[in-house]
């Protein structure tokens, strides 16, 4: 499942409905949390704004989710990321894979998350105190 | 028509994020709209003269020479920074 949303999600609640819907059939459940950092290549960060292409996002979101359903034998795969304004520690992503087996999760969660990172349409555009910048791949590393 | 669609830097630096065009006389790809476009004035000349940008048609990522049709969403955008 992928969801877009400018609402917070809490990664406990998701884990546990996604543990509940498995129906006892995996044995292991990786997750990935991305948060706001508040210090962001050695500038204060007081606000994130993500901007994203509704309708081309949720496409690439479940073509990656697809992907790693593809390559990897999973019971559930999750997706959530927020778009909206944001603030340091507040949620960004959230990446959830579970399977019979912890490596099959592990490396499903892990492609989910850094496919995400270079093909779905999200842009980040930092406040510092002052002034605002996009962010540039080179600047998240 | 066309759809175009600009986002992020781009959408600020061009002062616009959608628009909708008549394909003009001429023009079936994607080379061809760019310097369309880039013929409009210096800042759009430079904006997309920007190698790093992505295009995408109907949504989808296309390569740098992709065909467009009359009814096609074009979207310029730059390098992805989310997750």
């Amino acid at each position: 499942m992928i969801r877009v949303q400018t609402d917070d999600f809490d990664a406990g609640t998701e884990l546990e409905q996604l543990r509940r819907s498995n129906n006892g059939q995996a044995g292991a459940i990786v997750s990935f949390t991305g948060l706001v950092r508040e210090l962001n290549a050695g500038e204060q960060v007081t606000q994130m704004t993500l901007e994203h292409y509704p309708g081309m996002t949720e496409k690439a979101l479940e073509k990656i989710e697809q992907a790693a359903n593809d390559q990897w034998e999973l019971t559930a795969s999750l997706i959530i990321h927020r778009v909206g304004p944001l603030a340091p520690d507040d949620n960004i992503v959230f990446v959830v894979a579970a399977s019979q087996h912890r490596e099959q999760a592990f490396r499903a969660c892990e492609y989910m998350i850094d496919t995400l990172k270079t093909r779905a349409p999200f842009w980040k555009k930092e406040t510092l105190p002052g002034s605002t910048r996009w962010v540039t791949p080179e600047t998240t590393v | 028509m066309v759809r175009l669609r600009y986002f992020a830097s781009l959408r600020e630096t061009l002062g616009i994020g959608d628009e909708q065009l008549e394909l003009p006389d001429g023009v079936h790809d994607l080379p061809a709209l760019t310097r369309w476009l880039q013929d409009r004035d210096a800042t759009w000349a430079s904006a997309l003269a920007d190698n790093r940008l992505h295009v995408a048609i109907n949504q989808e990522i296309v390569k740098a020479d992709a065909s467009i049709a009359d009814g096609d969403e074009v979207a310029w955008f730059p390098p992805v920074t989310g997750g």
